[in-house]
């Protein structure tokens, strides 16, 4: 029977996942089995992906991308790793975005932010004490790449305007807006839409303070636009952005992200 | 006409510009639809509104 371990491809007569884990393994190894870390023996199959992990030893690369790879299911982390979406705005949303997709293997992702880090940004963004003053794409670059080594990372460190969207963006099924001013939306959203025409957004709105979590939700109000949010809450004097809600309204991005990539349309 | 899901009594001769001052939009933060089509922003004074059209109006808000 022909299945997986470790990234490569083996002709095996063990018929249960602890079976090859007890020839190739330690008793202690974790096993996961298609994608899920099992606790209890199953039964193996043709074509099963099979990882193999000794705990707390730093792997070979190869053998750490089969790890890696392995705790995604196999057919989405081949559609995922082929993927490319870029992030306007590597502040709350689109540095934890960034992180997200990346730990779910996004084959390809473009960064663009003009700005540096700052101490204010602390609160709620991904970066650090030793990322104070450094660009914001050379900062979340140096963290993804900590993440995860096997995707491509590029950074465009520039003000994004109406002038250039188009030349930035172009070839993007997946443009994820992650501004924090209204107005800025508004451009790159309305200027996406217009410029180009294959291009879905991904936007963020509304997620200041600290109300219900579940008022932030994903919707599809226009054709190519998505938007994660409570719709309703600015950040303003009084009313601060904090780190849960601004996660919450980027994980709701990333996993509209996720199901665009693997062909779901529906929010 | 329809806007954002709604059906809205609509002036005769009205354009798209008059139509999202009067509903007291700000244009800088929105985004319009008009029948499932992106409308550019600099055409807003051009466009007349009929009774048939059915309007997405977005409004983002800061924060981010």
């Amino acid at each position: 029977m022909k299945i997986t371990v470790n990234g490569k491809e083996m002709d095996l007569n063990w018929r249960t996942a602890f079976e090859v884990r007890e020839q190739i393994g330690e008793p202690t190894d974790i096993v996961i089995l298609n994608g899920f870390q099992i606790d209890q023996d199953s039964p193996i199959s043709e074509n099963d992906c099979l990882s193999i992990i000794r705990k707390g030893i730093m792997p070979t690369e190869e053998e750490l991308e089969s790890m890696m790879m392995a705790r995604h299911t196999p057919n989405v982390h081949k559609r995922l790793k082929q993927s490319k979406v870029a992030i306007a705005g590597l502040g709350g949303l689109g540095s934890n975005i960034a992180v997200m997709l990346a730990r779910i293997g996004v084959g390809q992702l473009l960064l663009v932010d003009f700005d540096i880090v700052e101490p204010s940004n602390l609160n709620r963004q991904s970066y650090y004490i030793s990322h104070l003053g450094l660009p914001k794409t050379i900062a979340l670059k140096k963290q993804l790449e900590e993440i995860n080594p096997f995707i491509k990372i590029e950074t465009e460190t520039v003000k994004i305007t109406e002038e250039n969207v188009k030349q930035l963006f172009n070839g993007y099924d997946i443009i994820c807006e992650a501004f924090d001013k209204p107005d800025q939306k508004s451009m790159l959203i309305n200027t996406a839409l217009e410029l180009l025409p294959n291009s879905k957004i991904v936007s963020g709105s509304g997620m200041a303070g600290y109300e219900s979590s579940n008022l932030i939700k994903t919707t599809n109000p226009m054709k190519r636009l998505y938007l994660c949010g409570d719709l309703e809450n600015a950040a303003r004097v009084g009313r601060g952005l904090m780190a849960p809600r601004v996660n919450i309204c980027a994980g709701h991005q990333a996993n509209m992200i996720l199901r665009l990539l693997i062909g779901i349309e529906d929010i | 006409m329809k806007v954002n899901g709604r059906f809205v009594e609509l002036v005769k001769g009205q354009t798209l510009y008059n139509f999202i001052l009067l509903q007291k939009f700000d244009l800088a933060t929105i985004a319009v639809e008009r029948n499932g089509e992106i409308v550019p922003k600099a055409t807003f004074k051009e466009i007349l509104l009929e009774n048939e059209d059915n309007l997405e109006i977005v409004r983002f808000v800061g924060g981010g």
